[in-house]
C-alpha cells in the first residue's frame, strides 16, 4: 500500500494554498467567500510548518503553525467587523459593488 | 528561561515594554474616563512615543540578542525605531486639530495607533521569522482598523475592507514562503539562517529550489506592505478612503518600518544569496518608480497623488538595497528618514485644506496659495521641490546617497532610470508649485490652521530646506545603522 510521505503533505498544501488564491481572484460574488479563502491559505501554510515540523523532527514549526492559528482567529474577527461597518454604510457585501474608488 | 536572562531580555526590549504598557494605561483611562478623554489620551499616546523615544536614545544598554535570540538589538535597529516613533510622533501632533473637527475623536484612535508603532518596533527588531510574523501582525491588525476609523462613511470603511483583504492576502503569501524557508532549511532564526546560507555560498552550492521560491513568497509579501509594484493597487484607494490623519501617518512610519524589514530580511538572513534577491529588487524598483512617476500625472485627488508619490520613492529607496552594498544601505536609511520629513510635512499643509468647515482634497483647491496663505504655501513648496529632488533641498540628497552605491555597484541602467523617472516626477510637483503662485486665488482656507500644525509645518520645511547645512548627525547615524549588517556578516 502506499505510505504517506512529506512530498504528499506538501502537495496538498500547495493545492489548498492555489485554491485559496484563485477563490480570492476569481470570485466576484461576495466578500465573505474571500475571507474564507483567506482562511484556506492560513490552513495550507499550516498543514505545511506541521508536515516540516514532524518531518524534520524540530517543534518550532508546531509552535509557529499555533501562533498562526492564533493569529488568524484576531484577523477573521477584525475582518468581519470591518465587512459589518461596510454593510452598514453600502447596504451589500458584493465584490462588484466595493468600486466607489477606482482602482 | 531563568529569571536572570528573563530581566535581561526585558530590558533588551525596553522601549517596546515600556510602549505597550503605556498603551494598555492610556487604554485604561480612556474606558474609565469616556468620551471626554480623547485629549487626554492623544497627549499620553505623544508623551508615550517620545518616551519610548528617549528610552531607544538615552536608555540603559540593551543587550544584543534577547528572548532566545528571537530579538535583536543593533544600530541599524535603533535608528529605524527612532524615525518610526518621531513619525508616529509627529502625526499625532498634526492630527489633534482634525480629529476634533472631523469628530473623530474617539480615544481608541490614539490607543491604536500607539499599538501599531510597537507592532512596529517589534518587527523592526526582529530576529526570527516567527517575531517578524507576530510583530507584522498586530501592526496590520491595528492598522486596517484604523482606517475604517470613520465608520459611518462609505470610503472610509472600503478603504478598511480593501486594505483588510490585500493585506490579509499579503500577510498569507509571506507564511507560505516562511513554512517553505523553514521546511528547508529546518531553522526560522535570522542568525542560523545567515550561517546556513553562508557556509551553502561558501561552498559553492546553489541555492535549494524551496528555499528560493520560499524567498520569493516572502519578499512579495514584504512588497505589499512597502506598497512597492506590482503589489501597489491597494495603496491609492486607501490613501483616498482613509481619514487624511489615518493617512498621513500609513505615509510615514509603516512605511519605514516595513522598508526596515525589507532591508534586515533580505541582508540579514538572505545575505550571502544577493545575486538571487537582486534582480527581483531591481526589477520592483523600476517597476515602482515607473508607475509612481506616470500614475502620478492625472490625478486630481491631492490623498491620491500623495500614494502614487509614495510608490515612487519607495522604488528610490529600493534602489540603495538594490546596491547590496554597505553605502547603499546607509542610503536607504537616509532616504527613509528624509521621505518621512518631507511627507509629514505635506500631510501637515494637506491637513489645513479646509473651505467653509469642511476638507477640501482637490489638488485645483491649492489655486492661488500664495495669495492668501503665503507662508504655507512656500512650506507646500519647499516639500514639492524636496520631493522632485531639486538641490538644494533634502530630498536631492537622499537620491544622491541612494543613486551612487548603485551606479558603483554597476546597476547603471537602474540608476539611469531612476534619475529619468525623478525628471518625470518634477512635472507634477512643479504643477503644485506652479498652481499656488501663478493662478488666480481660489476661496482660501479657513484659519487659524491651528497652532501644533503650524509648528509642525515651519520645523520640517526648515529641516528639509536647511538639510545641506548639517547633513552630519543624520548620515553619521545612517553609516552606523548600515555597519550594524556588515560587522556582524565581517
Amino acid at each position: 500500500m502506499w505510505e504517506l510521505t512529506l512530498a504528499h503533505y506538501l502537495t496538498v498544501a500547495a493545492i489548498v494554498f492555489t485554491l485559496g488564491m484563485f477563490g480570492i481572484f476569481l470570485n466576484r460574488k461576495n466578500v465573505i467567500i474571500i475571507l474564507m479563502s483567506i482562511e484556506l491559505m492560513l490552513l495550507a501554510v499550516n498543514i505545511n510548518l506541521v508536515a516540516f515540523s514532524w518531518h524534520l523532527g524540530d517543534l518550532v514549526g508546531q509552535v509557529f503553525a499555533m501562533l498562526i492559528l492564533t493569529v488568524a482567529a484576531a484577523e477573521a474577527a477584525i475582518g468581519l467587523a470591518i465587512l459589518v461597518v461596510y454593510f452598514r454604510n453600502r447596504g451589500s457585501i458584493a465584490v462588484e459593488d466595493i468600486n466607489m474608488m477606482k482602482g | 528561561m531563568d529569571t536572570a536572562s528573563l530581566t535581561t531580555s526585558l530590558i533588551a526590549a525596553l522601549p517596546e515594554v515600556f510602549l505597550a504598557c503605556a498603551g494598555i494605561f492610556i487604554l485604561m483611562v480612556g474606558v474609565f474616563s469616556g468620551a471626554r478623554a480623547t485629549h487626554t489620551a492623544m497627549l499620553l499616546s505623544v508623551a508615550a512615543l517620545v518616551g519610548a523615544l528617549v528610552l531607544v536614545l538615552f536608555g540603559p544598554s540593551r543587550a544584543a540578542f534577547a528572548f532566545n535570540d528571537l530579538f535583536v538589538n543593533d544600530g541599524f535597529g535603533d535608528f529605524m525605531k527612532i524615525v518610526v516613533l518621531g513619525a508616529a510622533a509627529l502625526t499625532l501632533i498634526i492630527s489633534f486639530g482634525y480629529i476634533r473637527r472631523e469628530q473623530l475623536d474617539r480615544f481608541e484612535y490614539p490607543v491604536l495607533l500607539v499599538f501599531a508603532v510597537v507592532g512596529m518596533l517589534m518587527m523592526i527588531s526582529a530576529n526570527d521569522l516567527i517575531s517578524l510574523y507576530v510583530g507584522l501582525e498586530l501592526q496590520s491588525l491595528a492598522l486596517y482598523v484604523v482606517a475604517a476609523f470613520r465608520r459611518d462613511t462609505l470610503r472610509s470603511s472600503e478603504a478598511g475592507l480593501k486594505y483588510f483583504l490585500l493585506g490579509a492576502l499579503s500577510s498569507g503569501m509571506m507564511l507560505y514562503g516562511m513554512s517553505l524557508v523553514y521546511g528547508f532549511t529546518g531553522t526560522t532564526s535570522f542568525t542560523v539562517l545567515a550561517d546556513h546560507f553562508a557556509g551553502q555560498a561558501a561552498a559553492g552550492q546553489e541555492l535549494w529550489l524551496g528555499a528560493l521560491v520560499g524567498l520569493v513568497f516572502v519578499v512579495a509579501g514584504l512588497a505589499f506592505k512597502i506598497s512597492a509594484v506590482p503589489f501597489h493597487m491597494w495603496t491609492p484607494d486607501v490613501y483616498e478612503g482613509a481619514p487624511t490623519s489615518v493617512t498621513a501617518f500609513f505615509a510615514a512610519a509603516p512605511k519605514v518600518a516595513a522598508m526596515a524589514l525589507v532591508v534586515r530580511v533580505l541582508m540579514g538572513p538572505f545575505g550571502a544569496w544577493v545575486e538571487q534577491w537582486q534582480q527581483i529588487v531591481v526589477f520592483v524598483s523600476i517597476a515602482s518608480m515607473l508607475l509612481g512617476a506616470l500614475a502620478a500625472i492625472q490625478q486630481t485627488n491631492i490623498k491620491r497623488l500623495m500614494a502614487y508619490s509614495s510608490i515612487g520613492h519607495v522604488g528610490y529607496a529600493l534602489v540603495g538595497l538594490a546596491a547590496g552594498t554597505e553605502a547603499g544601505i546607509r542610503g536607504v536609511a537616509i532616504y527613509m528618514a528624509i521621505y518621512v520629513l518631507m511627507t509629514i510635512g505635506t500631510f501637515a499643509c494637506i491637513l489645513c485644506m479646509r473651505q467653509k468647515e469642511r476638507m477640501v482634497e482637490g489638488i485645483d483647491d491649492l489655486k492661488g496659495l500664495s495669495k492668501t496663505h503665503p507662508l504655507m504655501a512656500l512650506a507646500l513648496a519647499i516639500f514639492m521641490f524636496s520631493m522632485a529632488g531639486i538641490p538644494p533641498m533634502a530630498g536631492f540628497f537622499g537620491k544622491i546617497y541612494v543613486f551612487l552605491p548603485a551606479i558603483e555597484a554597476g546597476l547603471y541602467a537602474l540608476a539611469v532610470i531612476g534619475v529619468l523617472t525623478s525628471v518625470v516626477a518634477c512635472y507634477y510637483y512643479l504643477r503644485i508649485v506652479k498652481l499656488m503662485y501663478f493662478d488666480e486665488p481660489a476661496e482660501g482656507f479657513d484659519r487659524p490652521v491651528g497652532r501644533e500644525v503650524g509648528a509642525v509645518i515651519a520645523g520640517t520645511a526648515v529641516l528639509v530646506l536647511f538639510f545641506f547645512v548639517a547633513p552630519g548627525p543624520l548620515v553619521d547615524g545612517a553609516a552606523a545603522a548600515a555597519d550594524a549588517f556588515f560587522a556582524v556578516a565581517g
